[in-house]
């Protein structure tokens, strides 16, 4: 219960962040819904189903990166990441928290970015939706957990895009899989099954990212 | 509370630290001293378990809980009020009557006026009293300060002195300062690190 409580108060922290700073939610509305605008006019008249599945996806992940990229900033500027850890609470909550709180930020973006999908390109059913949602928390597990690694390094910027992308290729595989075929069901079997299997080895294995 | 021996660290080629020996009893005060560059910051990181030292090895008779680590940035949200910035601290360290001690703390150090207020308004002075105040705020055993006078006035350096003098010999410090002088009704010891 006060692992819940410790993760509750900084995840509550880091909305709260957000909705002084307004340094990432703005940002993300704003790349994925420019990247629809783009691909509405650089996409041949009538583009398929499947085109644009595969468009959609693309401008999650890159859409959620730009959220990964920022997730770990205040952290860093103003080095608290230092106060947190040396707080008696378990040190993967400081993980689940950022990982909630970029899983709001990303469900956020997608609230605007799947009707604006709809709008130009096609409609989006509800295997793309329950996608959606189990893509994000893969997503936003591994993801995280990569951000705090980059974090201390010099070259932040450029390493997590490097880890992130092909640890999620397998989220691309299934969401893709989930939102083009009749019966989605194995894909997104598949899905839970990554989020569970990576959620488990970013939450076990956090500690060790944030102690030098 | 803390002993080491022969501890070293190293950045890549660069070494740091070398042959530091450190014996910190309950109770202790230890002032360390140096110029730029002597490792003083990082042997207080590692100290505080902060960082690892590359050779050696340091035992702490404390748990990390109750630890108070004052480092050279404030470790406190700009974007959070002072008062969001002790309640999220004080959460995470479960202090029983948080909402009393916060608001001792802000009033000892002056803050209380402005407790609402963004960090980001607030002047460097008033940031490190609040950084004090997030160090004295679930009491701790052993208090590990770099430079704690830093960006203090007048005013806000008698008050720290007053929160040395109550607390010494019930809590151990280990301090690093460019003011030895003025630690030295403190002090019971002091390492002094070469460059």
């Amino acid at each position: 219960m006060r692992y819940f409580r410790d993760v509750g108060a900084l995840a509550r922290k880091d909305l709260l962040l957000e909705l002084r700073a307004r340094d990432t939610l703005p940002a993300m509305v704003l790349f994925v819904a420019a990247v629809f605008v783009v691909f509405h006019f650089a996409l041949p008249e009538s583009p398929s189903r499947l085109e644009t599945v595969g468009l959609l996806w693309v401008a999650i992940l890159f859409t959620a990166l730009l959220g990964l990229g920022r997730a770990f900033v205040p952290e860093r500027e103003q080095r608290t990441l230092d106060g947190l850890v040396l707080a008696p609470c378990d040190r993967s909550a400081i993980w689940l928290a950022k990982s909630l709180a970029t899983f709001a930020f990303l469900a956020a973006a997608e609230v605007v970015a799947l009707p604006l999908y709809a709008i130009f390109f096609h409609r989006v059913g509800g295997a793309t939706i329950a996608a959606v949602v189990l893509a994000d928390i893969g997503i936003c597990a591994v993801g995280t957990f990569l951000g705090a690694m980059a974090v201390a390094t010099r070259a932040r910027d450029l390493l997590l895009p490097l880890l992130f992308l092909p640890l999620a290729i397998p989220i691309v595989v299934g969401a893709v899989g989930a939102s083009v075929v009749d019966s989605p069901g194995r894909y997104l079997g598949f899905l839970a099954l990554y989020d569970a299997l990576f959620a488990v080895v970013c939450w076990a294995s956090f500690e060790y990212v944030v102690a030098e | 509370m803390l002993v080491a021996r022969r501890l070293g660290k190293r950045f890549g080629e660069k070494r740091v630290l070398r042959g530091i020996d450190l014996d910190l009893a309950t109770g202790g005060f230890l002032v360390v001293t140096g110029p730029n560059g002597s490792g003083k910051t990082t042997l207080l990181r590692i100290c505080a378990g902060l960082a690892q030292p590359t050779e050696g090895t340091i035992e702490r008779a404390v748990s990390r809980g109750a630890i108070g680590y004052l480092g050279h940035e404030p470790l406190v949200y700009r974007e959070l009020t002072a008062l969001e910035n002790l309640e999220l601290y004080g959460r995470l360290y479960r202090i029983a009557e948080r909402r009393e001690r916060i608001g001792m703390l802000l009033e000892r150090f002056g803050l209380w006026e402005v407790r609402h207020e963004r960090v980001a308004s607030y002047s460097r002075g008033m940031t490190q009293r609040l950084a004090l105040c997030r160090v004295l705020l679930h009491d701790p055993e052993l208090l590990v300060l770099d430079e704690p006078y830093n960006a203090l006035d007048e005013a806000g350096a008698e008050l720290l002195d007053a929160q040395l003098a109550e607390l010494r010999g019930e809590r151990t410090f280990l301090l690093a300062t460019h003011e030895p002088a003025r630690l030295a009704p403190f002090a019971s010891g002091r390492l002094a690190l070469a460059a």
